[in-house]
């Protein structure tokens, strides 16, 4: 057996390099060069062939987005390409990950004044209308991600060659807004059915090259091999471009047809994203309604709605949200993890899950139980999660990765063991134990504890710098927030690796401190109990579920309880009630009775509402805004987040909003608990919670860390 | 005789770990698994729990005799399934039902040979993927039908369709037939069966004590090491070999009725191996080997042999390759401790101990003075066979190899011979030692 040495490693890239096809950046034949220039964000050159190749490379990132900066040397570049008279432009990313992710949304932050929004948006729309009006064919080569303002920039262009790994998208709305370039009136123009490219805009999903294809948004799809031949077919005209709109689509730009769609639209967007906090999606129907069937009217609209959209609140919290999201990443950057295979002991619902997301994001998995029976069903689930919604068939190398293991070999071998076992502490304790005297030395040992004290867990281990907490939520696969709680003796390497792990496989890492709830029950435990109290006090669960809902939270806390299992919430909260100064009041006894009886919730048919078909079934109640029980339900979530702050269970305020935003779906368009706080006016707060607390008891006193905030 | 010449060994060559799936009956329709589904599933486990890593062999064999349309070349892409790499060749061998135990032959002589320090090598078999064919007449048919151009010339094309076309032929059938003596395995057992004069009630006695050994085994967990239980993508788990039946009774199987040769046949479904899918590996190392990576081989491979005779007797194949192969190294039938021969057909191994017993047999064919002698059956096959077990063609070869070294541990013995019948007229005979 060979060993690998110096020339080895050489040759072992060498032997990678060749199964990675290169970017084509020229035809050939296309002669010398006669023209090479270079910018900061763009470079261009043309050779005897006069074909210009114009490519995006901003410059100092990993990724393309079209800042400021770039759309302004956009226009310049474009001004001497001109000059040079090419017979045809070829328009391409020169970084391999992808054609361009959008604008830069950090742009978007000092967007606050709709007036100069709009002379900013129209001077980006004027540079891509000079690319659209150039006189020679203007060519898009897309590969990787080509979304938002990048699918506009490439809409922009007459032809569009997509590679067979494009992926294109328009992800404003997930930011509150919607596509500001032309993207509204130029895919609607294009696309074979309207009603899909409306769609894809309502959604922020993104669509994959064939899809695009069918939906005329791109004429060709081609390996990375082809694209110089594919380019050479779309300036000899060869392209079968048959961009004729299909009955139905002409049939669909009359006005009362729109106002029918638009309609049935609308309520479909209600059932996800109300009206009231979400403006964007309603913002771009009514743009369809009234101008989908006039293209010029529809070009200044869209630039109106769009400042309009941009300058509300909704857009900049979200906008907010999605800086949040990057900070979280960011925890994670700075440090390779180096982790290859995962050791998981226990393989029920969260072990089984943990185990199935690590595999589909490219790890090797061990699987380990008591019996191999109980593995099964993990496999089941897992399967059904590697086929996602469109049920691809080809699972078999995530299928292969997930290796079940019911004698625990893979323990001597994993670089990362994580505890999944029920939440007894003996149990756990046993588990530990024996998982760190088989495992390797150098590897990290983990627990997936939600309520269990990390210091109880990790006393009796000889490694316990190499221990923590991976507090993954449910279910794993939609639930993007993963807490890393740290202890006094956890060495700083490990967490390093740790945080580096949970941001690649594609979740948001929060570095906690070990504390009852952590952050993410901690937080809700009291919301919770507050929403059980008021219905002991004889306010009906439906109402008590709707005020939440109406406040932007994505279930009520009633029907968030049941969901969670009744028997987990009494758990939780005692084993928080004997923290310091977090003055829990105590649970009623129906409730306790309810748990005794076996009435849990969800999982049993039957806790605080009955359950049918994994949906609770509610009585329809009159919905009227109130304003006091609101604040009754809400604040002692905002107030817990505060004591979180100033406990250091969590870093700052930004990190305990995104954690609460991503570890329990609050009103993202808010936010952040005290993000929302800071808006409303700290004092305004304060005064509620200290008049809720002379109402209803002392558990409402405002925490003190709200004197402390700084302006 | 002819076969393969005995090669003195020269330096030592190690059976280090083996396992196998647990065998699933072939029921009705395609198992849930592909043979390289099989080998990856019990491959992993075993991979898992060396203390190298997977892209440490030099290759990697597998036996196959029903390879998948998807998996040509099985061999290859298991290893690539397994994470062994893509610079590790790896390919697929063939001898009928001794393609596993020829994977570790092959394996056997590139070590011994200095070619290589670590092999991977298995047997796969999913028996119940194997197809139905379509006739010829029909296969042309679909061919004139895709070739015709426009509705008239596919009009007409359609217009020579006869359903007796489609009536498929199963392949299994038409593998276990042999295309030169022209008649299926189980024929060539009742041929024995004659030969040798060998009864329905012992082949039945036989059989059932087979369900017996194999229910033991399971039940006093002596399969542990050997077997890696599957975890289907439905989540269906299936922990242990389930063809057996615990329960069998001597009446049972006297009430089956012959299977192969109606009305009058002494072999019937119940005294036969059963229709199965399965895999198993074992991992072949060189002495360097096993010092550079600390591993503790579980027996010495001695040597193995191939013999070949008439077709139409070829159950008789292990007594012709386990002789000769004992023969050569100066080996007689009491040295060997423990044995394993395939359990085809209840009737083809009562004649190979017949045969062995018979003194006329053994000085005309074996070129033994004396009768080779009775093999002590308590210690043949002692955990079952293939009747109870299932006989996955491309896998078995490799199963008896792998359990023999378990059971000459458990019985202290000393050597062990592993033999088997090949349809088409061969045996095949593996001489394994112990190491301490």
């Amino acid at each position: 057996m060979i060993t690998m040495g110096a020339t080895d490693s050489i040759r072992h890239d060498a032997l990678l390099a060749l199964t990675r096809e290169h970017l084509t950046f020229t035809l050939p034949g296309s002669g010398e060069t006669r023209i090479d220039r270079r910018y900061h964000h763009w470079r261009w050159h043309m050779g005897e062939d006069n074909v210009a190749w114009l490519l995006l490379d901003r410059e100092d990132v990993s990724t393309n987005t079209l800042s400021l900066a770039v759309m302004a040397e956009f226009d310049r570049v474009l001004t001497e390409i001109e000059q040079a008279a090419p017979r045809a432009l070829v328009l391409r990313s020169a970084k391999a990950n992808g054609f361009a992710a959008g604008a830069d949304i950090s742009d978007f932050t000092s967007m606050v004044v709709a007036a100069e929004v709009r002379a900013v948006v129209s001077e980006g729309v004027r540079h891509l209308d000079r690319l659209a009006a150039l006189p020679f064919p203007t060519i898009a080569v897309i590969h990787g991600f080509c979304l938002g303002g990048g699918l506009e920039l490439a809409l922009a262009c007459r032809i569009r060659i997509a590679r067979d790994d494009a992926r294109l998208g328009f992800p404003e709305v997930m930011l509150g807004l919607h596509p500001g370039l032309g993207g509204t009136w130029r895919s609607l123009g294009l696309a074979s059915d309207p009603v899909e490219a409306m769609t894809l805009m309502l959604t922020g999903r993104t669509i994959e090259a064939r899809q695009a294809k069918r939906l005329n948004l791109v004429d060709v799809v081609v390996p990375e091999r082809h694209v110089a031949g594919a380019v050479q077919w779309a300036i000899d005209s060869k392209l079968n471009l048959t961009r004729k709109q299909p009955l139905k689509a002409r049939a669909m730009l009359s006005a009362p047809v729109r106002a029918f769609i638009a309609a049935k639209m609308v309520s479909a967007t209600e059932e996800k994203a109300p009206r009231q906090h979400y403006p964007a999606p309603y913002a771009l129907i009514d743009l369809w309604r009234e101008h989908g069937g006039n293209a010029a009217t529809l070009r200044s609209a869209e630039t109106e709605s769009f400042a309009r959209m941009i300058t509300g609140e909704t857009a900049q919290n979200l906008i907010r949200v999605y800086f949040l999201r990057e900070r979280l990443k960011a925890f994670g950057k700075g440090t390779s993890h180096d982790i290859r295979h995962v050791h998981v002991i226990g393989a029920g619902v969260m072990g089984g899950d943990i185990a199935a997301w690590l595999a589909k994001q490219g790890l090797h998995v061990t699987l380990q139980d008591r019996d191999v029976s109980l593995i099964g069903p993990a496999i089941q689930r897992a399967a059904k999660l590697f086929a996602g919604r469109r049920g691809n068939r080809d699972i078999r190398p995530q299928l292969d990765r997930l290796v079940p293991d019911p004698k625990g070999y893979g323990l001597a071998k994993a670089d990362l063991v994580i505890e999944a076992v029920p939440e007894q502490l003996d149990l756990k304790r046993q588990v530990l134990a024996d998982a760190e005297a088989r495992m390797r030395t150098d590897a990290i040992l983990a627990t997936n504890t939600s309520s269990l004290r990390l210091e109880s867990l990790h006393s009796g281990l000889r490694r316990p710098g190499q221990f923590l907490g991976l507090h993954f939520f449910n279910p794993v696969a939609r639930m993007p927030l993963v807490e890393v709680v740290t202890h006094e003796l956890l060495e700083q390497p490990v967490q390093a690796r740790v945080l580096s792990l949970v941001e690649a496989i594609d979740k948001l890492p929060l570095p906690v401190k070990s504390a009852p709830g952590f952050l993410v029950n901690r937080i809700l435990t009291p919301y919770m109990l507050e929403a059980l109290l008021a219905h002991d006090e004889g306010v009906r669960p439906e109402v008590i579920d709707a005020v939440a809902v109406n406040f932007g939270m994505p279930m009520g806390p009633i029907e968030l309880a049941d969901t969670v299992g009744l028997d987990v919430a009494l758990n939780v909260v005692r084993s928080m009630k004997g923290i310091a100064g977090a003055s829990l009041p105590d649970l009623p006894d129906w409730f306790v009775s309810l748990v005794n009886d076996g009435k849990l919730g969800r999982k049993t048919g039957q806790g605080l509402y009955p359950w049918k078909d994994g949906k609770p079934v509610k009585a329809k109640v009159e919905f009227k805004p109130d304003p006091l029980l609101e604040d009754r339900l809400m604040l002692p979530l905002v107030n817990t987040t505060m004591w979180c702050v100033r406990r250091g269970i969590v870093i700052d305020e930004d990190a305990a909003d995104a954690g609460v935003i991503f570890g329990t779906g609050f009103a993202p368009f808010r936010g952040g608990p005290l993000h929302y706080a800071r808006k409303r006016g700290v004092n305004a707060i304060v005064e509620r919670l200290q008049l809720l607390a002379d109402q209803y008891g002392s558990r409402f006193a405002p925490d003190a860390g709200w004197q402390n905030l700084k302006p | 005789m002819h076969g393969t010449r005995i090669v003195s060994t020269g330096p030592a060559v190690y059976l280090v770990d083996g396992a196998r799936t647990p065998f699933l009956k072939a029921r009705t329709g395609p198992g849930p698994f592909t043979p390289v589904d099989l080998a990856v599933g019990a491959g992993r486990n075993l991979l898992e729990r060396q203390p190298f890593p997977p892209d440490a062999f030099d290759e990697v064999i597998l036996g196959c005799v029903n390879v998948h349309p998807d998996e040509v070349n099985p061999g290859r892409v298991a290893a690539l399934r397994l994470g062994c790499g893509v610079e590790v060749p790896g390919w697929t061998v063939q001898r009928n039902c001794a393609s596993g135990m020829q994977s570790i032959d092959t394996a056997f002589r590139y070590i011994a040979a200095g070619r290589a320090d670590l092999i991977l090598a298995g047997g796969a078999e999913a028996l119940s993927h194997a197809p139905l064919h379509y006739s010829e007449d029909a296969v042309r048919w679909f061919g004139g039908l895709n070739a015709a151009r426009g509705p008239m010339a596919k009009f007409r094309q359609l217009a020579r369709f006869s359903p007796s076309l489609f009536k498929p032929s199963i392949g299994i059938l038409r593998g276990l037939t042999d295309p030169v003596a022209k008649l299926n395995m189980g024929q060539t057992a009742e041929r024995l069966a004659h030969q040798f004069n060998i009864s329905r009630e012992q082949a039945d006695l036989y059989a059932l004590e087979s369900h017996k050994r194999l229910a033991q085994a399971q039940a006093t967990n002596l399969l542990d090491d050997e077997v890696i239980p599957l975890i289907a993508p439905d989540g269906r788990v299936f922990p242990q070999d389930d063809g057996v039946r615990p329960d069998n009774t001597i009446e049972q199987l006297t009430a089956l009725k012959p299977v192969f040769e109606k009305p009058f046949g002494k072999v019937t479904a119940g005294n036969s191996s059963q229709i199965t899918d399965g895999a198993s590996w074992t991992i072949v190392a060189s002495e360097k080997a096993v010092r550079q990576y600390g591993l503790k081989p579980l027996a010495r491979i001695v040597d193995c042999t191939w013999a070949a005779l008439d077709p139409s007797v070829m159950g008789l194949g292990p007594v012709l390759s386990a002789t000769s192969l004992l023969k050569a190294y100066g080996l007689r039938r009491e040295d060997i401790g423990v044995w394993e021969l395939n359990e085809a057909f209840a009737a083809q191994v009562l004649a190979c101990l017949a045969a062995w017993e018979d003194a006329e047999f053994c000085r005309t064919i074996l070129g033994l003075d004396e009768p080779f002698g009775a093999i002590d059956q308590a210690r043949l096959n002692v955990d079952g066979g293939a009747i109870s077990l299932g006989h996955p063609v491309g896998a078995s070869g490799n199963r008896i190899t792998l359990h023999l070294a378990h059971v000459m541990r458990r019985f202290d013995a000393r050597f062990g011979v592993a033999t088997e019948c090949i349809g088409g007229g061969m045996g095949g005979a593996m001489l394994l030692e112990m190491v301490e």
